[in-house]
């Protein structure tokens, strides 16, 4: 799956956890989630769970460390996706 | 310090009816919540009725936001936001706040918390998926969800507080409110309590045969208090919420004052003398209501009307006689005295607070709702009290002082004496 793809299937899942006050057009590859979309750090499990439903993958804990930015996230259900096919 | 306190705002989510209009409504008009309930029946339950408030997903949604209710499944949290914050707006206290409101708190009591959350939860972890339970399931299940989440909402930067005390808990969560702003240390409290629904709520109660088996073809004659026909209680939920607020702060908004909180006292019989888990000590609760009044500064010849804990069970007749022996009232001398039970059934954690709305309406609204399913009054009953003092049809009247008594398993007591404002 190209990054693209990951994109548009990921920013729904993102968008239900932003903050009231932060819009939904703020989201881009580069931003990070709690530091700059405001995104409560509880609710990374939550997207991390949403994530693993709509991609059929699963997240190790290392895996949650390395979360920080949207691209991050995409690196790492690419990777994912890519290891499952193997 | 010794301040008075006053009660200035309302909210309720009843099995007979959510927001206070419509609760005002049904108890005005004799409504039942209770009825059948299909899963009941499919999990061979005995007793195959309750109540539960009716609450539209577009309602959740004028409290909640999509993503509160992601993954949300705890029924007592639902009750008790759309009751404390009706209670709140019904005060007028505005909570779009950055800052913390110092002076308001929170009291509100629950007997669990998110029990079919709780559910999930274990299910997910006996099928070794701990790492799947979401990032709620602490905050829904924990004792106090409720107040946590009513803190949240509401911003309150007071003594933001869980109480139990099983089915005396909504009482007593009015009484703790009451003597925080007595003693000058808040100025609002949202008092109230909570109860989930369903059927691990509920299937203790029915193993424990006190609740009907007889009605599940007419669940709105089954809770039955005072009758001599009365089998147990029908299951309940909801919630109830009172916003007590000290008479200073009320006049200086300029508040409406639905009446004022006198006093009260809570105690418990040791679980001696007659007092068990179960059954109350009757010493014990007729010190409870002596003491509520002497703490009121009131005689019990003042009493208009008891909304009483009255769980049509074979204990009905033994609270009418502690009653009349705590009051040294009898006959026709006797307050008129009620038990909402008959329409809601026992809403457990949440009975003393939603009983409490519906006692503090009356005072407001000056009128004593039927005790319905009582066409048959107890004999036991009738030998104590006059039986025009149990209304089977709604009476008109002024009402001036009021008592509202709850008594709860582990054999505590709590009994709350209001005044007219």
């Amino acid at each position: 799956m190209d990054q693209d793809t990951i994109y548009d299937k990921l920013q729904p899942i993102i968008k239900l956890y932003l903050p009231e006050d932060v819009d939904a057009t703020t989201i881009n590859r580069d931003s990070d989630l709690t530091r700059e979309l405001n995104i409560n750090s509880a609710h990374l499990v939550d997207i991390v769970l949403d994530i693993e439903d709509a991609f059929e993958i699963e997240f190790k804990n290392n895996d949650m460390e390395q979360l920080r930015t949207v691209n991050d996230t995409i690196a790492i259900i690419q990777q994912k996706i890519s290891e499952k096919g193997e | 310090m010794n301040r008075r306190v006053v009660i200035t705002g309302l909210g309720v989510a009843a099995p007979n009816g959510v927001g206070i209009p419509n609760f005002l409504e049904a108890i005005k008009n004799g409504i039942s919540g209770i009825e059948f309930i299909q899963r009941l029946k499919d999990l061979n339950f005995s007793c195959q009725i309750g109540g539960v408030p009716k609450i539209s997903e577009e309602k959740k949604r004028e409290y909640f936001s999509e993503l509160q209710l992601k993954n949300f499944n705890s029924s007592g949290i639902l009750y008790g936001v759309i009751a404390g914050i009706d209670a709140l707006n019904d005060a007028g206290i505005s909570v779009n706040t950055n800052e913390p409101l110092w002076d308001l708190g929170i009291i509100f009591g629950a007997g669990t918390s998110g029990v079919e959350k709780f559910r999930e939860a274990i299910n997910q972890i006996d099928d070794g998926n701990v790492r799947r339970l979401g990032s709620t399931a602490v905050s829904q299940t924990m004792a106090s969800g409720i107040s946590a989440y009513l803190g949240g909402f509401t911003g309150a930067g007071n003594w933001v507080t869980t109480n139990s005390s099983a089915c005396a808990t909504g009482a007593e969560s009015i009484l703790m409110g009451y003597e925080r702003i007595s003693a000058g240390k808040a100025e609002q409290m949202l008092c109230g309590s909570t109860s989930d629904d369903g059927p691990y709520i509920w299937g203790a109660f029915d193993a424990i045969k006190v609740v009907p088996y007889k009605y599940n073809e007419d669940p709105t004659k089954a809770c039955r208090p005072m009758s001599a026909t009365a089998g147990g209680f029908a299951p309940g939920s909801g919630a109830g919420a009172l916003v007590l607020e000290s008479l200073e702060s009320a006049e200086k908004r300029g508040s409406k004052i639905y009446g004022e909180v006198l006093g009260g006292f809570v105690n418990s019989g040791g679980q001696r003398g007659g007092g068990s888990m179960t059954a109350p000590n009757s010493n014990a609760v007729q010190k409870c209501i002596s003491k509520a009044l002497e703490n009121s500064g009131v005689k019990a010849s003042q009493i208009d009307y008891i909304n009483g804990h009255l769980t049509a069970t074979a204990k009905d007749a033994l609270e009418i006689e502690n009653w009349c022996e705590a009051l040294g009232r009898k006959g026709n001398d006797f307050p008129y005295i009620n038990s909402l039970k008959g329409m809601v059934g026992h809403c457990l954690a949440a009975s003393g607070s939603i009983e409490a709305v519906s006692a503090v309406l009356q005072l407001y609204h000056g009128f004593v709702f039927s005790n319905i399913n009582c066409e048959d009054l107890h004999p036991e009953i009738a030998k104590l009290i006059a039986p025009e003092k149990i209304p089977r049809k709604m009476i008109t009247t002024e009402l001036n002082i009021i008592a509202k008594a709850s008594f709860g398993f582990g054999d505590v007591n709590v009994c709350v004496i209001f005044k007219k404002f």
